[in-house]
């Protein structure tokens, strides 16, 4: 038995204090497929940073534990060291020139030059390029992954799929690869695509180049790993062959959380949903978000009067986008209609005006005008969609008492922690910064409020608060809520009902408390009939 | 025949202009002999600066407006080689080789500026050519003759500090066109300025093939991805902008050995619109300029230059017009390129989503 390609032992690692990683052991052989699964914030991308050397790990104080490369004790301090000693990585969104032709970006940076007359002056950068051995050398690459296109193609033009395998072409380039990570690559493909993805990935491993993949597929998992790692808050879950693993039981080790929900925080008396009988708010067909990096393509939902629908999904599947594509933030196509009006897209202000309020996802960006008062924040919408907290009289002036006395309210309703309503929000917490989004989309008196990852980035303490307010505008007045989030138990513990989005699409909708493989198998694309889960 | 169609909307800038100076030179009636010595002339006095500026295009920093920087390092060099009295074509020379180091510097610390002003430069270029024009004009219209002492009475104003508002260059003037001249009628072209622009050209096309030149390529296509590479990109970026203004110095220089006199104050001010105007008309953009683009540009530019007052004459009645024709084409091209290039790339961005969202389903 050979040395392994990669040992991993006892890794950790924390970020200001909180752990992200705890004692990860994990080897991978040499020509082995080796699948690392998990939920977004389970620790990958930190541990797979580890490995590549990211500047980002030792900027915030290193890591505990050993890496073992081929049997020696390795420790990186850039991408270029752990390049050298023969890692690749195939990142999530592709590093292609589009301009440039298939072997120049497969020799990137490592072009094979031959010396002229002007650099024996000048020195060694201005050498001539050999495209001829450049390209001979794209060219067993490419013959390698059985790839046919041609070497001089510009990139620009070539579908997804033979991008990803430029990509790995440039890796297989390098000469001395051993390991070859790669993040997420089928996210991007079509089915047929992905087929020949995963063969290529198999002939590559029969090669005996050992393989590091990320995926949330399931199906693909099952289909070629040799191994498979769960991580679950950056802990190791399992790591064994495949053959004693089911689908099934991947996404339950996934998903499941040591921390049982125990069911709502608020307290509700609604029936539960029957669908039927409620009147539908909101109607959403087809609807399209070109939201980079977060795409929806093509989601049919309806949401009724009075609840709390949460959104889930794993990052990049595009569930932050539903919010961003109605209130017309980033250019959206379908049908989207709001209490039997049809809802005008890419127009934020129609969307405004017709009761529609949003807490966006990016708090210091779209949330708040962050160098302004408390008061003219909470303000702002309102006075301009709504026309309050405005004097009578030809010259829209600001009724300055009117604002204060509002924000005032505000604050104690909203429990803001500031000095007063003069203060610079900048200045205030993330969880007192997020109240201020609250209270504003409050200010407008919304039918349907849009929430988004309201909890990202701010402490525990205020976490319930947050949670507890937006409950509260559910229960007393009404309010039909859509909330966003990356935390699936924050979902459980606020939702009426949650939807699934998976790839643009929405997988499912599930109730609060669905068992956790349900979850776990919706965010991995699968429905539990599928499975023969119940 | 989609051919011919995309061959047409690929060169429309360059085609509209060769309309519309065929129909000045149609209206204008000037003499052919007169219009191509005009011409010839002007191409061998701009072309040189109009090269200058395709390294940084390349390099993903837009036209380089801080070209200005690198005529006032020619014209420093100038002014101090009419001092020393450096004289024929071995003073050229030596003139050129003194504004190298002035430019090195100049484009070094533009390079650094912006640096920190990654996705502005045009503009940043464009007022750091103001901020230079300032401090030479504090230098030479202010400290000659009062903290720095210097008493040369063709250079000096008599009466007061600072130098003369012209400088006559008469001894380096055309010493480099008059090594070899073909006379072709009265017109004499100046056979070795062409070559030495015909070896600019030839130089950048090498260096396009050079390691250097691909790794300019490649941060003018994507800084980010360029930098994950390996590649260095600030050092590079600050390495094309001095580029670009040595050259910018040499051009200033071979423009001002034709005109034969230095307008202290004012010869270096329109450099940058002037160049980047004809660059335009070639058909290059903000992030896309070859060398081709460059020459035909810089022709179809003068060739407007040269008519446009006499084409006014006949058909405004004033040649004033054609005058302001001119001003207003160099202007209005720049605006309109600027304006298109913003435009395309966001119709780009719109259209990358269509496609795949067709994909998608």
């Amino acid at each position: 038995m050979s040395v392994p390609v990669l040992e991993m032992k006892n890794i950790s690692k924390s970020y200001y204090g909180t752990q992200v990683l705890k004692e990860i052991n994990l080897t991978v052989k040499q020509g082995e497929i080796h699948c690392l699964v998990g939920e977004n914030g389970a620790g990958k991308s930190t541990l797979m940073n580890i490995l590549f050397g990211m500047s980002v790990i030792s900027q915030t104080g290193g890591y505990e534990g050993e890496l073992v490369i081929n049997g020696d004790i390795r420790e990186f301090g850039s991408p270029k060291e752990a390049i050298a000693a023969g890692i690749g990585m195939v990142h999530q969104e592709f590093m292609l020139l589009p301009g440039f032709s298939v072997t120049e970006n497969i020799k990137l940076n490592r072009e094979v030059t031959k010396p002229n007359f002007v650099s024996k002056v000048f020195g060694h950068k201005l050498e001539s390029l050999d495209r001829r051995k450049m390209a001979q050398d794209a060219r067993t690459s490419l013959d390698k992954l059985g790839m046919s296109i041609d070497e001089w193609v510009p990139v620009a033009g070539l579908p997804v799929g033979h991008l990803q395998f430029v990509e790995i072409a440039r890796e297989i380039d390098k000469g001395n690869l051993q390991l070859l990570v790669l993040d997420e690559p089928t996210a991007v493909l079509t089915e047929s695509e992905a087929e020949q993805f995963l063969e290529v990935i198999q002939r590559l491993a029969n090669s005996g180049i050992s393989i590091m993949f990320i995926t949330h597929r399931l199906d693909e998992v099952m289909a070629v790993a040799d191994t498979i790692t769960i991580l679950k808050d950056g802990e190791l879950v399992k790591s064994a062959p495949r053959q004693s693993f089911t689908i099934a039981q991947i996404a339950e080790l996934m998903v499941g959380r040591k921390v049982q929900t125990s069911g709502r925080i608020g307290v509700h008396g609604k029936p539960a949903k029957d669908g039927g009988a409620q009147k539908r708010l909101l109607e959403v067909r087809d609807l399209k978000v070109n939201m980079p990096g977060e795409r929806l393509r093509g989601v049919d939902l309806d949401v009724f009067e009075g609840e709390i629908l949460g959104i889930g999904g794993l990052a990049g599947h595009g569930k932050i986008a539903l919010a961003n594509g109605i209130m017309g933030l980033y250019p959206s196509g379908g049908q989207v209609r709001f209490n039997m009006i049809d809802l005008p897209l890419n127009n934020p202000k129609a969307a405004l005006d017709l009761g529609l309020a949003f807490v966006s996802e990016d708090r210091r960006g779209v949330g708040l005008v962050l160098e302004d008062s408390i008061a003219n924040n909470i303000v702002l919408t309102s006075m301009q969609t709504q026309e309050k907290f405005l004097k009578p009289g030809p010259f829209k002036l600001k009724d300055i008492t009117g604002i204060e006395e509002h924000a005032r309210r505000a604050i104690q309703q909203f429990d803001i922690r500031c000095t007063g309503p003069d203060q610079i929000v900048r200045r205030l917490s993330g969880g007192n910064q997020q109240k201020v989004c609250l209270a504003r989309a409050f200010t407008q008196e919304p039918k349907l409020l849009f929430v988004s990852e309201p909890t990202r980035g701010i402490d525990i303490g205020a976490k319930t608060r947050v949670l507890e307010l937006i409950s509260e505008l559910n229960r007393r007045f009404g309010v039909t809520i859509i909330i966003t989030s990356s935390e699936l138990a924050e979902l459980r513990s606020i939702s009426d009902r949650i939807a699934i989005i998976y790839e643009g699409k929405l997988a499912g909708i599930l109730a609060p408390d669905a068992p956790d493989v349900a979850y776990g198998l919706l965010m991995a694309g699968k429905s539990p009939e599928e499975v023969g889960v119940q | 025949m989609n051919q011919v169609k995309r061959m047409i909307t690929k060169n429309a800038v360059p085609l509209l202009f060769a309309i519309v100076c065929l129909l000045g030179i149609y209206f204008a009636k000037m003499p052919t002999q007169f219009l191509i010595m005009e011409v010839a002339k002007r191409l061998a006095r701009n072309s040189f600066l109009v090269l200058s500026l395709i390294i940084p295009v390349v390099a993903g920093m837009g036209l380089n407006f801080g070209i200005v920087l690198g005529a006032l390092a020619g014209q420093i060099a100038l002014i101090l080689s009419t001092h020393w009295e450096w004289a024929g074509l071995g003073g050229l020379g030596l003139t050129a080789l003194l504004a190298t180091p002035l430019a090195i510097l100049f484009g070094y610390l533009a390079g650094l500026t912006l640096n920190k002003a990654k996705g502005r430069e045009m503009i940043t270029g464009m007022v750091l050519g103001f901020f230079a024009n300032g401090l030479y004009q504090f230098v030479f219209l202010f400290l000659v003759g009062t903290v720095i002492p210097f008493n040369n009475p063709r250079l000096r104003i008599s009466t007061s500090p600072g130098l003369r508002n012209t400088i006559d260059l008469k001894l380096i003037k055309g010493s480099l066109d008059g090594i070899w001249q073909i006379q072709y009628g009265f017109t004499k072209l100046p056979m070795v300025t062409f070559g030495v622009i015909a070896l600019l050209s030839v130089c950048l096309w090498f260096f396009f093939r050079t390691k250097l030149g691909q790794d300019f390529r490649a941060i003018g296509q994507d800084r980010h991805i360029a930098g994950v590479a390996g590649i260095d990109t600030n050092r590079n970026r600050v390495l094309a902008i001095i580029m670009s203004t040595v050259l910018a110095a040499w051009g200033q220089i071979i423009f001002l050995q034709n005109i034969g006199t230095l307008n202290t104050y004012n010869s270096h001010e329109q450099v940058g619109t002037f160049a980047i105007a004809a660059l335009l008309i070639g058909g290059a953009t903000v992030t896309r300029a070859t060398i081709t683009q460059a020459l035909t540009g810089t022709l179809l530019f003068h060739v407007l230059f040269v008519v446009s007052p006499m084409a006014g004459q006949a058909i405004f009645g004033s040649a004033q017009i054609g005058e302001y024709f001119r001003v207003f084409v160099a202007y209005g091209i720049i605006a309109i390129s600027l304006a298109l290039h913003a435009w395309q790339s966001k119709s780009l961005a719109k259209s990358s989503l269509e496609e795949d969202f067709s994909v998608s389903g």
